[in-house]
Parts: structure tokens; C-alpha cells; sequence
């Protein structure tokens, strides 16, 4: 089934030449064999994907969807399924609701086949900051899937699901995307409702798809974009026709490198494997010196954010309880056993960025450098229509490699973040594999709210460079 | 009096009436059952998104314009950042330095008081702490009503323009009454839908401000005066033996009559503003503002102006009137029945407001309205009933609900004016009586008194004593 895309499955539904029940248990069957070697499921729904299945194929759900299976990153609410955000806090916690996003894409037919691990309330970029353990590179599972939306990159790339979703706050669904060989896609901020994603750093995430390809992208995002009056940061512009752009080729498309991403901290085959796959495209060049910043504005706006979003987990109302003799006590002891240790890292660093005194400094000067980030991109944009860079400085790294580092694993996400403090559309598409085998991700960007160019430029980018490497798995791990 | 100038500013909260909450659809009721008016956006459910209440942003920008306040054509919303049980989020939604009006006044008496702000915030749940003394210290568990949590509340700050508890209790009515006539809050300080703190300092006359110290828990506008002479002299006794003022949040006991200490200035929070992400500026176009402008209802000064001038009403009647809720209501429905406005000022504010306080009920809450006293005044006015039957049929009629005319009717109470049958009985009465008769007509004319209470006897108080009066008169000097 790997292979298969969703595209296809749902043509296939469509026309008669299998069911989704088929489908479905086709992919259960897969999940069964080789989920042991790469866990990237925190939960298997196989009992309510079968039940959708056959109201798809008694022809009571139709849609662009229908019958086709999507893993969902722990992160997104649904009614009743636990949700856990790859933290012992929410232990025990069944949201009383859907996320918009999840419910529109299961109004088109499409059917959750379970949630996915991540790196606990999607700060990391490895998916080894779960406290359910990490999840495995299919293609090599000495190497990590890269990170937050580890499970759900590794989901697809493993042929567990042939599409999936994840959140992006800093590179969160890119930069896995890059590390596994699976397409992943950052709509502009605002495109996909936030409604039932559980905050990490509002005003930076955005929900998007992996998929294996640029196609499947882009139906995945049609389905769920567009306004939704329950998150007020929704845009009301319209989606317009992301799928219809497949195929319009990029002529008149202007090029350009951001040489800041592009640079001395970039793995010498990784900028091999980039320069070769632009090639021919005619690509200029654009220095942006504000992204030598953004990296470190990243850092205090995303954890001040994160800092306030995660007070709600005190214990009183839902999730973890660690009893204590006051209230105030059972707070702090529930926050010191429930959270890891990356989490309270952001915790005090945004709440240290936020404090009297230091605000300014800090948190302040943080937006300033957005501000001149969004400015530096409005500037390369009067020149250029689509941004390229590497997905990644690095292919993926050894499980264990990064993570008594801190440093070195946030500069996982210094050519993602950018896209995520302007707030505008970005892709990663497989671009090659490295002398080990392992994947190696081109990311373009295009201007806010121009998902149609960008979906255009990378199926043409996905044509030409023709990536057909599959992971091998064997499966037989528990 | 101390030798001391006092400065006085006063914070208050006020809970919108509007129909639903804040930040969500939830019914905004009072005395709902626990727990009942809740959702997953007001239980600050992870995942969940706050969208602004249009209606209340109405409501806020009308009570600034009634406070003479500019009205922000962007205003923002901020997190104020704290641990708190009854606190869904663990931060409130508020505004910071940017709020929805500023810079007004208020004309009350002892002085103008000049309003900073007036902005927009959400209220918290409400805990109850079960166990020996009702009191979080000694409580066995707590239990939280989040009913409360979200309803709209607009904090409305003062200038230190206030110069001493009767001044302060002089804006604290003033402001409650022009809220009441704006319609958007009960205004009842027993149910906390308007709640008052006070900042309060001592100063050399003219000098630099003094150390200020907060006070809470005032219930009732009497208790806010209470507590502020309570503190005037506690910080005069403290300056006058030479000792300081400690900066410092207090708490009003109602039961012993004094502040106590809450918490000092080093235990203060620091709540760690900053710009809520997950709303957008709101930015009213001018059109809305002008339209409330031009709708805005008539204010408690202009009223008492035009009652001054229109039903030539004393001060005090006038303060009376626009006082208590529906009072002056009534005698306007009475006035537009055609009643003297002084007489049915008269009545309202003397035996219906009695019956009112006795009864603890609200004017709309009693069986009278305007037509009921029209009618009352108009059974007065054409002899049918005395003054002090008249009062005894307004008791029945605000116990009942019934019309004068059909109590006067049930209960027999018409006032007999008929001169046969009251000639009759002044008749009986002189044969009856000779002696007092002999000694009226040798010059002891207070006997009249006797005679009439005779005949009023007789009548069972239905005599018209003016009838009695003349009939006694003449049949005395025959």
C-alpha cells in the first residue's frame, strides 16, 4: 500500500476497484507489521476507522476523501479519543470535541486511522522529547524522524497512512517532512483554523499535511482550509483552487535563494542535493540579514507564548493530579511530575522573557526582529515569486545525537522558522538521499495567502526531480 | 479631623448583562445550577479559541462614551498572566495599554472625577471552600463553579481625584446609576455584578502623594464609605505617630468593621502582560461609534435636569427618583396618565419605596405600576378615598397585583360622601351625645375633632371626613 496515494485510493473507491473497508484494513494490516520497528502511533483507531469505512462504502460519506486514511498528530482534539500532546499531563483527558481541521477533512470522506507521537506539546525536533518514548526514522531506525510532527511524517513515509496531519510552529511539520522523504506542507497562518489544536505558540502554528505527494498536499489542505468563525485569527479570504494548480508549471515563475539559508551551516551534501535538484530553474539570489535573527527571536516568542498556553495544566480541572496539602502545592508538584524536561525549559525561558524588567528586551525586541523578518521577505518577494532553501541544514541524526544539546537541536529549524514569524506558506518536497540513504528536503516559500503558486511551483519541482527511494522495512519489531 | 488631605481612586468591575459570555456562546445567567453554563472555550479546554462578544464591545464603548471617555479606534486584548483555581486558562483575557475607552470624567457631587479607562476583561469562576470556617485555610476540599468564568466585565479606573469616603461613595452611586441607565448591567453590588476597589492615601495638603494601600470586599455602597473612613483614620493615626504607611492590599470585614492585611507589595504578582495571539486588534469602524453615539438613552444628569425643570421635584426627590431601579419609571407611566407628578413623586418616594424596602423587592418586582398608581391618586383626587384608606389599598395592591378600583370594590373601602346617609348619622350622633353638643356650642369648638371621630367610627373610617366636618359644623350651630 505504500505506494498508494490518496489520490489514487480515493479514484480507486470512486470507480468500484476496491472499498475503503479494504482500504482501511489494508493499512491496520501494515500499522500491525512494521508500526513495532518505527512507533510512530501513540493510538490506533482501528475499530472507528473500520465503522467509517463502511458508512464510506454504503456510499453515506462521499467527498475528495472518501475512504482514504489519515493519521492525525496527537495534538488536534477528538471528541472523545484521548489526546495527549506526548505529555503525562493530559493523562486520562477525552476532549469533548473535534478540531475544525479534523472535522472537515472526515466531512471529505477522509477516515483517522490513529494519532500520532511527537515531541511533547510539539517542542522538538526530534519527537524524542515524548514521554511515550520516540519514534524511529523508517528509513533508518538508528535516526531520528525529525520533529515535533515525528509520527505523523514517519506514519507516511512508513506506509501506514498515505496522508497525515501535523502541526508546524517553527519547522514542526517541514522539517520531518525533510528527514523522512515525505512531502509536508505549512499553510499561511490564519488558512487552517487552530480550533481543537492545542496551543504551543499561537501566534506562530499552523496545521498542514504530509503527504507523498505535492497532489495529495494540496487536496489534504483544500479540504480542511478556510475560514472558521471559532478561531478568530482565520482569515475569511477564500482558499481558491489548491488542487487545480497541480499542473499549471512554472513559467514566469522568478526564483530566488536566501543565501542566510543557504550558507556554511548547511551539511555539504545536503547543499549538493539542493543545487543539483534547482537546477535549471534559473534560481537568483537573495540576501535576507534579518533571518540571522530570527532563529533567536523564534526562541523567546515562541516559549513567552508557550509559557502562558501551558499554565492551564494545574491539575484542577482535567488530565494529571499530583495530590499535595494546598492547592498551590498540588499545581506545582502535577507541573513538575507531568511536564519533561524540554517543556520546562521553554516554560522558564518565556516566562523570563515576559517578566518586569526584562519584557522589552526580550520579548519586545523578539517582535522587532519578526517584524523585520516579515519586511526582509515582503523585500524578496517584489524580485521573486518562490523562495527556495534546504529543508534542513542536516539529513537526519542518530537517536540520542542532539538531546543534551539543546543548541545544536534548535538549529534543526534555522531554515524553517522564518516562514513561521512571517506567517506565510511553505513546502518541503523530497529532493534526494545522502551517501547513507537517508532523505534530504528543498523547502519553497511563497508570499502569504499564495498556497495555489506554491503547490504549482512544487509539483513541478516534484516532477523534475523525480525522487522514487522507498524505506525498507521489515518489519517484525514489537 | 486630621491635618492630612485623603486621595481616593476607585476600580471597578462591572458585569455585562449581555446574553452570552465574553469569548463564547455560553449563556451569561445568573443562578444557573454549577457548572451548567460552561463550554470548552470558557473551561479553557485545550484546544479551544476565544472569539470576542460583539454585543459586549457595544456595551463597553456605550459606557464610555456615558463616562465622556474617547473611544480607542484599535483597542488590544492581553493575557494578565497567574496561577488561580477558579481561572479556566490561568489567565485572564484583559486589556492592558490599550484599552477600548479612556480619558473621561464623571460630574458627581463633592467634585468631578476623572475616569483613565474603562476596558474589557473576562470574570473568573467562583470557589467554595467546604469545611470548618467557609475560609480556604481551614477547608477540607473546594469546590469551583465556572458559570461565572468568561461573563464580560469592564473595569472601569479612576482618576486619585477623590477626595474622601463621602465623595467616593458620592461617584460609586453616580456611576451606578448611569450604568443602570445604559441597561447593560444589573448593577447589584450584593451579587457582585458591580464590585468596588479602592486605592487610598494620605497626603500633606498639596504634597507628593502618599504610600497607597488597596482595599476589597466592599459590598454595598455603605460599606465602601465605611471602609475608606476606616482606613482614612488608620493611616492618620499611622502618620500622626510618626509610623509609615505600608504599601499594601487590604480586606474590608464587614462583620468587625476593619481592614485587614491581604498581601504586601513584595508579594505582588507580576502578571507578565502581553498581547493576547489568539485575537485580533479590535478596531470599531467610526460608524459604529457614532451610531451608539446618536442612540445613546437619556443619563442620570440630563434626567435629574430636565425632572428639575419639568415636575419642579426637589433635589432630594429628584436623587430619589433616579435612585432606586423602576421608581422613576412608575411615575412617569403615572405622569403620562395624567397624575400631578408631585403627587405621584410623592407617593413613590414616600409609602411605595417604604413597601419596596420592607418587602426587599424591586419597583418591577411589586404588583404596582404606573397605570395602578394613576389610578390610586385619581380614587384621591375625586374623593372616593381618603388618604389613609388610599394607603392601605396602595399596600394591598403592591401585595397583589390587583387595580385600586377593584380592591376599593372587594373591600367595601369607598369613602362615603353621601349627605343623606352622613347627615343621618351626624344626626344620631348629636342626640347621642348632648353633653358634648352643649359644650361645643358654648364656645369648645375642638369638640368638632370628637364628633367626627364619632361619625369615622360609625363609617368604619369611610366617612369623608370633609363632608363630616361641615355636616358637624352646621348641625352644631343650629
Amino acid at each position: 500500500m505504500s505506494a498508494s496515494t490518496a489520490a489514487a485510493i480515493a479514484r480507486s473507491i470512486r470507480e468500484g476497484q476496491t472499498t475503503a473497508t479494504e482500504v482501511v484494513e489494508a493499512h491496520l494490516a501494515e500499522i500491525e507489521r512494521t508500526d513495532g520497528d518505527v512507533r510512530a502511533f501513540l493510538e490506533v483507531l482501528g475499530g472507528t476507522a473500520l465503522e467509517q469505512a463502511k458508512a464510506v462504502d454504503a456510499g453515506e460519506v462521499t467527498g475528495p476523501l472518501a475512504g482514504v486514511p489519515i493519521a492525525i498528530k496527537d495534538v488536534l482534539c477528538m471528541e472523545g479519543i484521548a489526546t495527549t500532546c506526548g505529555s503525562k499531563i493530559l493523562e486520562g483527558w477525552r476532549p469533548p470535541y473535534t478540531a475544525t481541521a479534523v472535522r472537515r477533512l472526515v466531512e471529505a470522506g477522509a477516515i483517522p486511522i490513529g494519532k500520532t507521537n511527537m515531541d511533547e506539546f510539539a517542542m522538538g525536533s526530534s519527537t524524542e522529547n515524548s514521554a511515550f518514548g520516540p519514534t524511529l526514522n523508517p528509513w533508518s531506525t538508528g535516526h531520528v524522524p525529525g520533529g515535533s510532527s515525528g509520527g505523523s511524517a514517519a506514519a507516511v513515509a512508513a506506509g501506514h497512512a498515505p496522508v497525515s496531519l501535523g502541526s508546524d510552529t517553527g519547522g514542526s511539520i517541514r522539517q520531518p517532512a525533510s528527514l523522512c522523504g515525505v512531502v509536508g506542507m505549512k499553510p499561511t497562518y490564519g488558512r487552517v483554523s487552530r480550533y481543537g489544536l492545542v496551543a504551543f505558540a499561537s501566534s506562530l502554528d499552523q496545521i498542514g499535511p504530509f503527504s507523498h505527494t505535492v497532489e495529495d498536499a494540496a487536496i489534504v489542505y483544500a479540504a480542511m482550509a478556510g475560514h472558521d468563525p471559532m478561531d478568530s485569527t482565520s482569515l475569511p479570504e477564500s482558499v481558491g483552487d489548491p488542487v487545480g494548480a497541480i499542473g499549471r508549471g512554472i513559467e514566469g515563475i522568478r526564483f530566488g535563494v536566501v543565501t542566510e539559508l543557504a550558507g556554511d551551516a548547511i551539511e555539504p551534501e545536503v547543499a549538493a542535493a539542493f543545487a543539483s535538484a534547482i537546477e535549471g530553474l534559473g534560481a537568483g539570489e537573495v540576501s535576507l540579514p534579518s533571518f540571522d535573527h530570527a532563529l533567536s527571536a523564534y526562541y523567546l516568542i515562541a516559549p513567552a507564548e508557550a509559557s502562558s498556553n501551558l499554565a492551564r495544566f494545574d491539575g484542577v480541572r482535567y488530565g494529571l493530579r499530583i495530590d499535595a496539602a494546598d492547592t498551590t502545592a498540588m499545581m506545582r508538584r502535577t507541573r513538575e511530575a507531568g511536564f519533561g524536561p524540554e517543556v520546562k525549559r521553554r516554560i522558564m525561558l518565556g516566562t523570563y522573557a515576559l517578566s518586569a524588567g526584562y519584557y522589552d528586551a526580550y520579548y519586545g525586541q523578539a517582535q522587532r526582529v519578526r517584524t523585520l523578518v516579515a519586511n526582509d521577505f515582503g523585500r524578496a518577494f517584489e524580485d521573486f515569486d518562490i523562495l527556495l532553501s534546504p529543508t534542513s541544514p542536516t539529513t537526519a541524526f542518530e537517536i540520542g545525537e542532539r538531546t543534551a544539546d539543546p543548541l545544536a537541536m534548535y538549529l534543526s529549524d534555522l531554515c524553517t522558522i522564518p516562514a513561521n514569524l512571517a506567517g506565510i506558506p511553505a513546502i518541503s518536497i523530497p529532493a534526494g538521499v545522502d551517501s547513507r540513504g537517508l532523505p534530504i528536503g528543498l523547502q519553497l516559500m511563497a508570499p502569504a495567502l499564495e498556497e495555489e503558486r506554491l503547490f504549482a511551483a512544487a509539483a513541478e519541482l516534484e516532477t523534475r526531480i523525480g525522487f522514487d527511494a522507498k524505506p525498507a522495512l521489515t518489519g517484525g519489531a514489537e | 479631623m486630621s491635618r492630612f488631605e485623603t486621595v481616593i481612586g476607585i476600580e471597578v468591575h462591572v458585569e455585562l448583562s449581555t446574553n452570552t459570555k465574553m469569548f463564547c456562546g455560553c449563556s451569561n445567567r445568573f443562578g444557573a445550577p454549577p457548572n451548567t453554563n460552561t463550554c470548552p472555550v470558557c473551561l479553557g479546554l485545550p484546544g479551544s479559541l476565544p472569539v470576542v462578544n460583539e454585543q459586549a464591545v457595544r456595551d463597553a464603548m456605550k459606557i464610555g462614551i456615558a463616562l465622556n471617555c474617547e473611544v480607542a479606534r484599535s483597542c488590544l486584548f492581553h493575557r494578565k498572566n497567574y496561577f488561580y483555581p477558579d481561572m479556566p486558562k490561568d489567565f485572564q483575557i484583559s486589556q492592558y495599554d490599550e484599552p477600548i475607552c479612556f480619558g473621561g470624567y464623571l460630574d458627581v457631587e463633592g467634585g468631578r472625577v476623572g475616569i483613565t479607562r474603562a476596558h474589557m476583561e473576562e470574570d473568573t469562576g467562583k470557589s467554595t471552600h467546604i469545611g470548618e470556617g467557609g475560609r480556604i485555610h481551614d477547608a477540607t476540599h473546594s469546590l469551583i463553579d465556572y458559570n461565572r468564568a468568561g461573563v464580560p466585565l469592564i473595569e472601569i479606573v479612576s482618576e486619585p481625584d477623590i477626595t474622601g469616603p463621602a465623595h467616593a461613595r458620592a461617584y460609586a452611586t453616580e456611576l451606578r446609576n448611569v450604568l443602570r441607565s445604559l441597561s447593560v448591567s444589573d448593577v447589584k453590588m450584593e451579587e457582585g455584578s458591580m464590585r468596588c476597589d479602592a486605592n487610598i492615601s494620605l497626603r500633606e495638603p498639596g504634597g507628593e502623594f502618599g504610600t497607597k494601600v488597596e482595599i476589597k470586599n466592599m459590598n454595598s455602597l455603605r460599606s465602601l464609605q465605611k471602609a475608606l473612613e476606616y482606613e482614612e483614620a488608620r493611616q492618620a493615626e499611622l502618620l500622626e505617630s510618626g509610623k509609615s504607611v505600608t504599601q499594601e492590599t487590604r480586606h474590608w470585614n464587614e462583620a468587625d468593621g476593619e481592614t485587614h492585611s491581604m498581601r504586601s507589595k513584595e508579594e505582588a504578582f507580576d502578571y507578565r502582560y502581553f498581547p493576547e495571539p489568539d485575537l485580533v486588534p479590535q478596531a470599531p469602524p467610526l460608524s459604529l461609534i457614532e451610531e451608539i453615539r446618536s442612540s445613546m438613552p437619556e443619563l442620570p444628569a440630563s434626567r435629574r435636569a430636565r425632572l428639575a425643570e419639568d415636575w419642579a421635584l426637589t433635589d432630594q426627590q429628584i436623587f430619589t427618583l433616579t435612585s432606586v431601579d423602576g421608581l422613576l419609571d412608575l411615575v412617569s407611566d403615572a405622569v403620562e396618565r395624567g397624575t400631578d407628578p408631585v403627587t405621584a413623586t410623592n407617593w413613590a418616594t414616600g409609602d411605595v419605596l417604604a413597601k419596596l424596602k420592607t418587602d426587599g423587592v424591586d419597583a418591577d418586582q411589586s404588583g404596582l405600576n404606573g397605570h395602578k398608581l394613576a389610578d390610586l391618586c385619581e380614587l384621591v383626587a375625586n374623593g372616593t378615598l381618603s388618604t389613609k384608606l388610599a394607603k392601605q389599598v396602595l399596600i394591598t395592591v403592591m401585595e397583589t397585583g390587583k387595580g385600586p378600583g377593584e380592591v376599593v370594590e372587594e373591600e367595601g373601602l369607598a369613602q362615603v360622601s353621601d349627605e343623606s346617609e352622613l347627615a343621618a348619622i351626624a344626626e344620631k350622633i348629636v342626640n347621642d351625645n348632648p353633653g358634648e353638643a352643649e359644650r361645643y356650642r358654648a364656645g369648645e369648638e375642638k369638640l368638632l375633632g370628637f364628633f367626627v371621630g364619632q361619625a369615622m367610627k360609625a363609617t368604619r373610617g369611610k366617612g369623608n371626613p370633609q363632608a363630616l366636618n361641615e355636616l358637624f359644623r352646621s348641625k352644631l350651630s343650629e
